[in-house]
């Protein structure tokens, strides 16, 4: 290993980096195995075995709370304060406060998990933590920030790198989402059950904007933060163009707080506050694609990566995956087209596409990046990771062309009338056209889990590499000395 | 003030300051060669603390 990677891991403060990616890597195993099981539950519904305690509805924000702030929210909290680490060239601020949003955003998984499966969830959508939790995660953000705001101001490159820009837009934001979306008054002091500070269509459109702009901010601009940093890293090359990085940024930040009512089309909801949010959604077209091909071109000059190298094939993937998803977000945004996938699988196919596509391959890349120079060490296996890449890539295909023909199906199936203009199908004849596209979505899970696993056990076997090789420098020093 | 407090009004100026203030962004970004050689050399960041790393200054 080289002195300098050695004096890298002296310089900078890993041992919080290390703690957050292996949680990464536990809490996407457990989050995409609830996940595989709730896809398994919906096509054979036998596995919901009578118990309440593996009912779908309970079992769903288990999976959602997992993979989104389990295993993003850990991967950022790594990634981001390895990035402004090293984009800034100084030590993280405050290590203790560190290591609190550790053990705090740990505590909120499980409890939050825990809550779930016993029956307790406020029924908002990505925000189903009851209100003590919500006010564990305020205390957490708050440190998080602070962490993250400290090493940027002891800094010791004068400028700051756009990737930091982008993570600490997710902080502000987050931050001010959570606040508002869980204001709430509770029963009573000893229960865990609170009501809502908004009502009605106010509280559909507030639960709306929290929701897209979790999407927004938390896994798509604090993503993008990685990106802008392991894509030029990896690839050994800068970013294609600095000053479109600048314009997408401010682009992003401008025009994604608007787009939120594009969720409630067709409601109660007044007329313009939904087009206004669709005319902003076909604006965001524009800064996203600016970020892909950004993104995608600086491998400008060096594209026979892509056949050599798994990890810089995940992140261009992803890049590919994020073009494609922020093109079908805008479209299914128009009132026309939303009539159509509205309350079908068309949107968890489009999420997932997103998620899957997106988030977790940018995440894989930069994981498999970071993780052996934490360690200091080589990656354990690089044919493991062709093997994950071609598991996910396959895996997030099956799915999003199953819910693709599900979710089409569905809206057709659903406003289909005879000739007496009766509806033509009733609804349960809908679920039932859609059993063999539920199956396919669930074995599309499963191989993406498949690749999750062998991820992780290539991660294991890289970490006890790493410890083994420093292990032995250690006897060998002291060898030496003797 | 009590001009202020029409949505009617305050949501157009919003629109207003928000449009203008992005259009002065980006101005700002590509309107001078000087000031586009020097955010371009930002880019090189993430290469600075890092000796045993290919730097590659080709791109853009």
């Amino acid at each position: 290993m080289s002195a300098t990677s050695v004096a890298a891991a002296e310089q900078y403060d890993y041992e919080i980096i290390k703690k957050f990616s292996v949680m990464a890597i536990v809490w996407a195993v457990v989050g995409m195995f609830a996940g595989v099981y709730i896809a398994s539950e919906l096509a054979w519904p036998w596995l919901n075995f009578d118990s309440p305690y593996l009912s779908f509805g309970r079992f769903r924000p288990v999976h959602t709370g997992a993979v989104i702030f389990g295993f993003g929210g850990s991967a950022l909290f790594a990634t981001s304060y390895y990035v402004v680490q090293r984009t800034c060239q100084t030590r993280l601020f405050a290590p203790g406060l560190a290591t609190f949003t550790f053990w705090g955003w740990q505590a909120v998984i499980v409890l939050a998990a825990l809550s779930y499966v016993t029956g307790f969830s406020q029924g908002r959508e990505y925000a189903e933590m009851e209100w003590p939790i919500d006010l564990l995660i305020l205390v957490v953000w708050v440190a998080y920030m602070a962490v993250f705001i400290g090493t940027l101001m002891q800094r010791k490159q004068p400028h700051i790198y756009v990737a930091n820009w982008f993570y600490l837009s997710f902080i502000l934001v987050t931050a001010l989402l959570h606040t508002f979306n869980n204001i709430a008054v509770p029963v009573n002091l000893f229960s865990l059950k609170s009501y809502s500070l908004f009502s009605g269509a106010q509280d559909a459109m507030t639960q709306w904007w929290y929701g897209h702009n979790a999407v927004g901010f938390f896994l798509t601009a604090a993503f993008l933060g990685m990106m802008y940093y392991f894509v030029p890293k990896h690839a050994g090359r800068p970013v294609y163009s600095y000053r479109l990085s600048i314009v997408h940024f401010w682009a992003l930040s401008f025009m994604y707080m608007w787009v939120g009512t594009h969720h409630l089309h067709w409601t109660a909801l007044p007329d313009w506050a939904s087009t206004l949010g669709a005319t902003f959604s076909i604006m965001l077209l524009l800064p996203s694609w600016g970020g892909m091909i950004n993104g995608i071109m600086t491998l400008s000059g060096a594209w026979d990566k892509l056949r050599t190298d798994p990890i810089m094939r995940f992140m261009i993937v992803a890049l590919s995956f994020y073009g494609m998803s922020t093109f079908e977000g805008p479209l299914m945004s128009l009132k026309d087209v939303n009539a159509l996938s509205h309350y079908t699988d068309w949107t968890v196919g489009h999420v997932h596409s997103g998620a899957l596509g997106w988030v977790a391959m940018i995440a894989f890349g930069s994981l498999y990046h970071m993780i052996p120079k934490l360690w200091n060490t080589q990656i354990f296996s690089v044919k493991l990771i062709n093997a994950h890449f071609w598991l996910a890539t396959i895996g997030t295909l099956l799915y999003i062309t199953a819910m693709w023909i599900s979710g089409i199906s569905q809206g057709l199936m659903w406003r289909a009338f005879d000739d007496f203009g009766n509806l033509q199908y009733s609804f349960v004849e809908s679920v039932a056209a859609m059993h063999p596209f539920y199956a396919m979505r669930a074995i599309g899970g499963m191989f993406f889990l498949t690749g999750m696993l062998l991820m992780a056990y290539n991660v294991f076997a890289t970490i006890r590499q790493g410890v083994r090789d420093a292990e032995l420098a250690g006897v060998r020093t002291t060898v030496a000395t003797a | 003030m009590d001009w202020f407090a029409h949505p009617e009004n305050t949501k157009p100026l919003g629109l207003l300051i928000f449009f203008v203030t992005f259009c002065l962004i980006v101005l700002w970004v590509y309107g001078s060669r000087k000031r586009s050689e020097k955010l371009e050399e930002h880019k090189n960041i993430p290469f600075l603390d890092d000796e045993d790393e290919v730097k590659d200054k080709s791109n853009g």
